[in-house]
């Protein structure tokens, strides 16, 4: 049986006082896509922000590709490959798109797979490549979130975490990103966990399925037996 | 007229230092939003090690011969010495102050900024350091205006870090990153830039060119002393302000403007007052505008 290439084992996380995530275990297998969904405030974005060592784990382990990464440094964790595509989709605003994109590749130095990465960026999301020059806080929600997701894709993930990919964007947007998230998994094998309220649409992009709520998992199933359950109908999914 | 043109000179080359001063002021308030009062003291360590390193090329002889050699070894040790200062001053400090108020940061600072101007009285003594007065004697002369060598040197070299640290912020990688980091340290985190490395390096940076600063206000004015980093550095820090804090450009332009101000004022008005006219500027610009000249709005505006 292969190994999980993501795992969370019984993480307790908080802000302080307040703790927000109170025992989340979670696994990820190579090539997956995982979804997280549930209500505003049910931890999922602390859950992402533990995992990139930006939250400190006080209690749990967090397993990435066969080390324990509670002690990696969060800006360590891109070069391993753990990239994540934060919630509100934090374009450096005053960068130029290329600057944005030219950061992804922070730490590498291959110069001339760098362009071509830039390149191949703006083949797959051609709205960027139009506005290049233009800095980053100046584009729309829908360019900001493609130019997030090439952005990461710069670090050559192998495991690319999407907090909320589709929050404040137009129907269509969002179907062209999800169109992307699944593209990225296919062609480039990259395994991916993926937060959103949207419990309909992330479950239709996922194989699993974790349902959070109030920092604990409620239910783990398979993304079809989810969208198929009742309680999880009702609850999120309108019904 | 050649009163006029030969103040705008004068005006250039204290400007000018004024601007590498405010720098550092600028650039540490972009990434970490915390006013370095201490800053100025690398303004008057740079002064003094340029001050030793020369006395000591004087004594050996190898002034006459090299001056040139001799002028470029003290701006590089003068700047390497307080680059490597800064970064010890900003871990002992600052980044364990990091998570606190920034009142906490800010009154370490003054206590900084005490400690390093009595460590210097107590290690070069409370007398002028004398810088050696035989380097660029020579003056151009353009019917009444008279330009001397070691201003042409001053403006040069102001010039040349200027533009050189222009490239290295807004062309360079690394220049990204410390724009990254200061509009959005999280997200540079998650792109694998490391804050720590990167407000290291702003602090050296910053004092690098303060440093520089020192050694010109020695060669321009003949010495330096152990208290000289308190008013400069106000002044800077005034520049900084005039320009928008945490604005690099606006850094220079309010150098700039500050000592076009201070020398115009005290050559058109009075010299007695000479030291006013930077903090008129500073009060005026915080009570109609405390964005400064190129800033937009005070959390936005950053490297």
């Amino acid at each position: 049986m292969t190994q999980p290439i993501l795992e969370l084992k019984n993480i307790h996380s908080g802000y302080g006082s307040i703790k927000a995530l109170k025992g989340v275990s979670i696994r990820v297998m190579p090539g997956e896509v995982v979804a997280i969904i549930g209500a505003n405030g049910a931890g999922k974005s602390t859950t992402l922000m533990t995992i990139c060592g930006i939250i400190a784990a006080e209690q749990g382990e967090v397993w990435y590709d066969g080390r324990m990464i509670n002690k990696v440094s969060p800006e360590k964790l891109p070069t391993l490959g753990l990239c994540q595509v934060p919630e509100g989709r934090r374009i450096f605003p005053r960068l130029s798109v290329e600057e944005n994109l030219i950061l992804g590749a922070f730490y590498r130095n291959d110069t001339e797979a760098i362009a071509k990465d830039i390149q191949h960026a703006y083949e797959m999301f051609p709205i960027l490549g139009e506005r290049c020059n233009q800095e980053g806080g100046t584009l729309s929600g829908g360019e900001q979130q493609m130019l997030a997701i090439a952005r990461a894709l710069m670090t050559k993930p192998k495991v690319l975490l999407l907090d909320e990919p589709s929050l404040g964007l137009a129907p269509i947007i969002v179907q062209q990103i999800f169109d992307i998230i699944e593209r990225i998994n296919k062609e480039d094998g990259t395994t991916i966990l993926l937060v959103e309220q949207n419990a309909n649409l992330a479950l239709q992009a996922a194989a699993r399925g974790y349902v959070m709520e109030t920092g604990e998992i409620s239910l783990e199933d398979d993304a079809d037996a989810l969208l198929n359950n009742p309680k999880i109908r009702e609850a999120y999914l309108g019904e | 007229m050649e009163y006029f043109i030969q103040q705008l000179i004068n005006g250039l080359t204290l400007g000018g230092m004024y601007a590498l001063i405010a720098l550092g002021y600028t650039m540490v308030y972009g990434v970490i939003q915390l006013i370095n009062f201490a800053h100025g003291e690398f303004f008057a360590a740079g002064g003094y090690i340029g001050a030793i390193v020369l006395a000591y090329f004087a004594g050996v002889g190898y002034m006459e011969s090299h001056p040139i050699i001799c002028l470029t070894a003290s701006f590089m040790i003068a700047m390497a010495y307080c680059a490597y200062l800064a970064i010890g001053v900003e871990k002992i400090a600052y980044k364990p102050l990091r998570k606190q108020s920034r009142l906490s940061a800010l009154l370490s600072a003054l206590g900084m900024s005490i400690f390093l101007s009595n460590g210097m009285m107590l290690t070069q003594g409370v007398y002028d350091a004398i810088y050696p007065s035989e380097l660029f004697q020579g003056r151009f002369d353009f019917g009444m205006i008279s330009v001397s060598y070691l201003q042409v040197t001053i403006v040069t070299l102001t010039a040349a870090l200027l533009v050189g640290l222009n490239i290295l912020v807004f062309k360079t990688k690394i220049g990204m990153a410390m724009r990254a980091t200061a509009q959005d340290k999280t997200m540079s985190a998650l792109v694998a830039i490391s804050s720590n490395r990167i407000i290291s390096l702003t602090f050296a940076i910053g004092a690098g060119l303060a440093a520089s600063a020192g050694i010109m206000y020695g060669l321009y004015y003949g010495s330096v002393k152990y208290d000289m980093g308190f008013v400069p550095g106000i002044k800077a820090f005034a520049a900084a302000v005039l320009g928008g804090i945490g604005n690099i450009t606006g850094a220079m332009l309010g150098g700039l403007i500050i000592g076009m101000v201070e020398i115009f004022g005290a050559g058109y008005i009075s010299g007695e007052y000479k030291d006013v006219f930077a903090f008129i500027i500073l009060i005026a610009v915080l009570y109609f505008k405390p964005t400064g000249i190129m800033g937009e709005n005070i959390d936005d505006t950053r490297v």
